[in-house]
């Protein structure tokens, strides 16, 4: 275990600042499975009730990687990934894309291949819980509430509690 | 001690090939029909395909005839985005007298990841798994009376999206089941997710005692055999069947064992009745049951493509 503190509860609170400053009334949230969209449903739930903080919202979608991931002919297929649902049309949205961690940029560039199978957004922002660095394609988040350094060998993952809290878990050597 | 791997399975335990049901783990089985799920709502995008195979070359092989099972193969791997050989075999090679593992040779040097094969022997597949380059997969897609195992996923997938859970079930499989592959798929499956009553239905010369070696209930009565049932499975009663000794008529067949809505109403209300198609209606099945509320067997041809997909991507991600 590495002795870095993330204190996912204080920076679920500074991303709802982030997400209220960028959002727009003609926005959908659409969060990436699995701990993007823990984050899309809670902003949702927090932000949607009134007095809304966030205008307009809806329910949110849920969107997956695993059919456009490049590293499928060395992994295979994922099983227990939700598949993707999208409760808006995509075609002309302005889609708000949350993600828990940012690291080497491969997963959002398979979800936005993922995300214009079904249409064509007029514009995609990202926002992440996690900038962990060591990006390996030119992607970069509207807004992350941290940026950390930790060595590519370690696995930083959002889990959700039974309360609906939320925390995180640093695995792998430092 | 010399333990005998499954040749459908690598070391970890993963699935390479897809030859028959038997003898998969549960786990196996039950991660083939979550993943059918992923690729069922693919129909419901704007863009009906994903790259997954992309820049992977799959030939359908078929030494027998079959257009829906090869059309369906063809569309699943379309819609993984492979690039997709049609051989019909039957007319081609081995009618100049070239063997089988010499026509397999041949398509290796051709760069094939894939092969999709139906032959009328039983065990066909299982040799061409054993002599193709270790990157090459293999489907079967019928062999003999052996087995038709996405066809047997195909029904579980269907079973399990109307009746959700497997372990309350009873299951009827009525008509010619000594000459079917479908049922023996079917019966493996049903068996492996752990369905309690499995029936086989049907004359004593097309349902030989036997079976209840495969832990199945033997009924010759067609009332005993569907009564209760959650889900009735018709068999088609191929033709060539209904001449010689094994059946009297098709008239007789369809007294005695044709699923009517009178004979239906004797299973479970809410019974689904499945079939692998093609139908002959008025032999196996009556048109009014055929096209009626109960009738799932269109699903089963839609549910087919997303089982397909998921079966030509699980293999082609694990290596051997």
């Amino acid at each position: 275990m590495s002795n870095l503190i993330l204190d996912a509860e204080a920076l679920y609170t500074e991303m709802r600042v982030g997400v209220q400053a960028l959002w727009r009334p003609d926005m959908a949230l659409l969060g990436i499975w699995s701990g993007g969209a823990w984050l899309a449903e809670r902003l949702a739930a927090d932000m949607g009730t009134h007095p809304a903080d966030l205008p307009g919202i809806g329910k949110p979608g849920v969107i997956s990687s695993t059919l456009h991931r490049d590293d499928f002919s060395a992994r295979g297929m994922h099983s227990g990934t939700d598949a993707t649902k999208i409760p808006f049309a995509v075609d002309g949205a302005h889609i708000l894309l949350i993600d828990d961690v940012l690291f080497t940029g491969r997963t959002i560039r398979a979800v936005l291949n993922e995300l214009f199978d079904f249409g064509r957004p007029a514009s995609v922002t990202l926002v992440v819980l996690v900038d962990r660095g060591g990006r390996e394609l030119p992607i970069q988040p509207a807004f992350a509430a941290a940026k950390v350094t930790l060595p590519a060998s370690q696995k930083l993952s959002l889990t959700r509690l039974d309360d609906g809290r939320f925390t995180f878990a640093v695995m792998g050597s430092n | 001690m010399l333990h005998k791997r499954n040749p459908q399975l690598n070391r970890h335990g993963e699935l390479i090939h897809l030859l028959s049901i038997e003898g998969l783990p549960r786990e196996v089985v039950s991660n083939i029909l979550d993943t059918a799920g992923t690729f069922l709502s693919v129909n419901d995008r704007e863009v009906k395909k994903v790259p997954l195979l992309r820049g992977k070359s799959v030939f359908n092989l078929f030494f027998e005839n079959s257009t829906r099972t090869r059309t369906t193969f063809e569309i699943a791997a379309k819609r993984l985005s492979a690039d997709v050989i049609n051989l019909d075999i039957a007319k081609s090679s081995a009618s100049k007298g070239e063997s089988l593992l010499d026509t397999i040779a041949n398509l290796s040097a051709m760069h094939a990841d894939m092969f999709v094969v139906r032959h009328s022997e039983s065990g066909a597949p299982y040799l061409i798994a054993q002599h193709c380059a270790p990157h090459v997969h293999v489907v079967n897609a019928g062999d003999g009376r052996h087995a038709h195992p996405t066809q047997g996923l195909l029904d579980m997938y269907t079973i399990r999206h109307f009746k959700k859970d497997f372990t309350q079930l009873s299951v009827a499989i009525v008509g010619d089941i000594v000459h079917s592959r479908v049922a023996r798929s079917d019966i493996h499956a049903l068996t492996t997710l752990g369905v309690p009553d499995i029936r086989a239905v049907g004359p004593k010369t097309l349902v030989p005692s036997d079976f209840k070696g495969m832990g199945v209930r033997v009924c010759h009565d067609m009332a005993e055999g569907i009564r209760g049932a959650d889900v009735i499975i018709m068999l088609r009663l191929q033709n060539e069947r209904m001449s010689g000794a094994m059946l009297p008529s098709a008239g007789e067949f369809f007294k005695n064992y044709g699923l009517t809505d009178d004979k239906l109403r004797l299973a479970k209300p809410d019974a689904i009745v499945m079939h692998p198609g093609p139908i002959n209606r008025g032999v196996e099945i009556d048109s009014s049951v055929a096209d009626g509320s109960h009738s799932v067997i269109l699903p089963q041809v839609t549910f087919g493509i997303a089982v397909r997909m998921a079966v030509m991507s699980i293999i082609a991600g694990n290596e051997a």
